[in-house]
């Protein structure tokens, strides 16, 4: 049984699912291209960032959960590592913005469904996953800050 | 056809200067008929984002790995991804990659396995053609389909398994890892965790030269002499050697390999390409813990 996705990452699912084999390869780049860059308040000041060594080439990311219960993601690689750039591409188009609950639901194997693991191993996609997991873990501990 | 050997007078100092090309030597040769560049990255989309152009991209981890067994493709399938790739067996191939040319020379090594003739590495790799401001394409090669024949890997001469390895315990054998892996205060290469090991340390008896010791800042090989001081000196060895090297996956030890036997000559020298993550997971092989071989 797959566990369901919230409807924007679904759509990148199936976006994925929809282009044949090389071509998957082509739109994480794609990705990889739209990741916004980080605002001035992270770039002028990186230490904030959290590291995710689990990805080839480090990752940092940042989550911001807002008083509306909104959650914000920033992510910062370098031009040189488009495949973790990538990744954090489909988590910032499928994930910003949504509740934290929402984001908090999305099932850890949800990378697995892209079709990617064939083209970019299945050695490599666990960066996302450790991704996926750092976020749910800074909302958890954020929701747990404001509640004390 | 093979193409001429690039003159250039650094590699003249090396055992085999035929293994090498500059980054001129490629920019006056692409296109030629009889070549082929090929890149070899760590980060499977980087050749994606602009690659040499009329450069074809061959990746490790998902063609030239078997994809069930842990073992590199064989004779047939070998063959079948050459041709794929518009490669001959009369080809000059020239390999460059990101990260000081790890893959490049982790995608030499499999194709010496396969004994292909002429398989040269781009001396600087990826880094040093766009440091050079260089052109880029993205566009994909359009390579007519080839037959190469298939030839069956010969593993033996520069391929080491682990009862090897073992059996040559107290003979020279090169740990290519960081120190902080090396003394077992690690379990992986700092930022890679997953593909850790249940064990830290080293194989007892294996010095520790880093593999980054033989390249310069620019990702290309230091000069000989330099490298004849670190191999032959600090670490001792000598070119009647019998030497094997390792890393974690034998990535980085297919740089050291290229270094001691094309650079400096070596005749015997093997990657145990199974490397720490078979060793450091297997059940009751020595291991050595500490900053001492």
């Amino acid at each position: 049984m797959t566990a369901t996705l919230n409807p924007r990452l679904q759509d990148i699912v199936d976006e994925f699912g929809a282009v044949p084999g090389q071509q998957k390869l082509q739109l994480l780049l794609e990705f990889s291209d739209e990741l916004p860059p980080l605002p001035a308040r992270y770039a002028e000041h990186r230490d904030r960032l959290e590291p995710v060594p689990e990805c080839q080439t480090p990752l940092f990311l940042a989550v911001e959960v807002a008083d509306d219960g909104t959650a914000h993601l920033f992510f910062d690689a370098p031009p040189e590592a488009p495949t973790t750039r990538g990744f954090a591409g489909i988590l910032a188009t499928g994930l910003d913005g949504l509740s934290a609950q929402e984001i908090l639901a999305t099932p850890a194997e949800f990378t697995t469904q892209l079709g990617l693991s064939d083209l970019v191993s299945p050695l490599r996609l666990r960066g996302m996953a450790a991704m996926l997991a750092r976020i749910k873990r800074q909302i958890q501990q954020q929701q747990a800050a404001a509640a004390t | 056809m093979t193409l001429p050997f690039d003159t250039a007078p650094k590699f003249q100092d090396y055992a085999r200067p035929e293994m090498l090309v500059s980054t001129d030597w490629v920019a006056e040769h692409l296109g030629d008929p009889g070549l082929a560049v090929a890149e070899s990255d760590e980060d499977v989309l980087l050749y994606e984002t602009g690659h040499i152009p009329l450069a074809v991209k061959l990746d490790w981890h998902t063609e030239l790995n078997d994809p069930v067994t842990r073992d590199y493709v064989d004779g047939a399938g070998f063959a079948r991804l050459m041709s794929e790739k518009g490669i001959s067996r009369d080809t000059t191939l020239v390999l460059y990659g990101d990260r000081n040319n790890w893959w490049a020379a982790y995608a030499l090594w499999v194709a010496t396995l396969f004994g292909h003739p002429d398989v040269r590495l781009l001396d600087g790799g990826r880094a040093k053609w766009i440091a050079e401001d260089r052109p880029l394409s993205t566009d994909t090669p359009n390579r007519r389909q080839t037959d190469y024949p298939v030839v069956e890997r010969d593993d033996a001469p520069i391929r080491a398994f682990r009862d090897e390895v073992q059996a040559h315990l107290g003979q020279p054998m090169i740990d290519v890892r960081s120190p902080g892996e090396y003394s077992g205060e690690l379990l992986h290469m700092p930022d890679y965790p997953q593909e850790g090991a249940l064990r830290g340390g080293h194989i007892p008896g294996a010095r520790n030269v880093p593999w980054a010791r033989a390249a310069a800042e620019d990702a290309t090989f230091r000069p000989r002499k330099e490298l004849e001081a670190i191999y032959g000196g600090e670490a001792g060895l000598s070119p009647a050697d019998d030497v094997i090297v390792y890393c974690r996956i034998g990535e980085r030890s297919s740089h050291t390999w290229f270094v001691l036997h094309h650079l400096l000559g070596y005749p015997a020298v093997r990657n145990y390409d199974g490397s720490w993550t078979e060793w450091g997971n297997s059940v009751r092989v020595p291991i050595t813990r500490g900053d001492k071989p």
